[in-house]
């Protein structure tokens, strides 16, 4: 009963957006001109990516904060105690990763490459990295561990996002204000440092809890 | 023909989204949602939003999917376990 009641609700919302997009409550204009009037100044020719690490930095700062707080608060769950790696019971997955994890990786670089000019960005690609560490986790070919280097690559993002951002003050500009002509260098900056973290953080997650330590532990 | 394809995909979405929700069967209302991901990528590729239709693949589609499955596993464990248990205690 409470499942068709829910599924009526959804359907009334769904209507009523519906209506509203085909009835154009939503007026294009705003800033759409002169946003694609500046691209080149906003260091990206992709104006999604402009957007998102340009004229939006903040937000997509705050963001990979968020992405922090989410792998934080996974790990605050529960423990994971390292498994034995069962990969042999899936020797099909095995031949599978050989051929497909190289290029997921070639992937998620070219997506992050790409991502100034045409469709893709640091989200993208290190989202489809993330997948491959999925894959290999399940093969036991990847097993996270909580130590240094996996702490370092979760906050890389942030530290290099906020280091930018310190940066761009300190020279003397407001917050996130790229200086003439390093926008397309430092966003790439920017985007390389998140790929590390996405990747690491979305192929934490699937754990589902904190990974045992290194091999200090006992 | 483009406009025959954008029914076909609002259709596929509607019948993916409403057998998710309404299978009994949780194993393949985790299918149907996975499913339900790759159309809605496809959904927005056809509304031009190609950088959404990347994330939607690989996090909505891709990950999620793969949480749900590993959570299904391990409720399905938690269920032999209580229901051993209960079994062990009634007998």
């Amino acid at each position: 009963m409470r499942r068709h009641i829910s599924s009526v609700v959804a359907f009334v919302v769904f209507a009523v957006l519906a209506w509203g997009v085909t009835a154009e409550w939503t007026e294009p204009g705003g800033l759409v001109s002169e946003a694609r009037a500046s691209l080149d100044r906003a260091g990206a020719r992709n104006p999604v990516t402009a957007v998102l690490l340009s004229y939006r930095g903040y937000d997509t700062l705050l963001e990979v904060g968020v992405l922090l707080l989410a792998i934080a608060s996974v790990w605050s769950l529960r423990r994971v105690p390292s498994t034995e790696p069962h990969g042999a019971e899936r020797p099909l997955l095995g031949a599978l990763l050989e051929l497909i994890l190289p290029l997921v990786v070639v992937a998620g670089g070219y997506l992050l490459w790409i991502g100034s000019d045409l469709p893709g960005g640091a989200f993208q690609g290190g989202a489809l990295i993330a997948g491959g560490l999925v894959l290999a986790r399940l093969r036991g070919a990847y097993e996270p561990r909580d130590g240094v280097w996996l702490r370092l690559g979760l906050v890389a993002g942030l530290l290099v996002f906020v280091g930018v951002a310190a940066g761009t003050l300190a020279a003397g500009g407001r917050l996130l204000e790229y200086p003439e002509g390093r926008a397309s260098s430092l966003i790439l900056l920017i985007e390389g440092a998140a790929v590390v973290s996405i990747a690491l953080t979305l192929g934490a997650m699937y754990l589902g809890g904190r990974p045992d330590r290194g091999s200090d532990e006992p | 023909m483009l406009a025959l394809l954008d029914v076909l995909l609002a259709l596929s979405l509607v019948v993916l989204a409403w057998g998710a929700m309404a299978d009994p069967d949780l194993f393949r209302a985790v299918v149907k949602l996975i499913t339900l991901g790759m159309v809605m990528a496809l959904v927005w590729v056809r509304l031009q939003a190609t950088d959404v239709a990347l994330a939607e693949a690989a996090v909505g589609s891709g990950l999620t999917g793969a949480l749900l499955l590993s959570s299904l596993r391990r409720m399905r464990g938690r269920e032999a376990e209580r229901d051993g248990a209960r079994k062990g205690q009634g007998g």
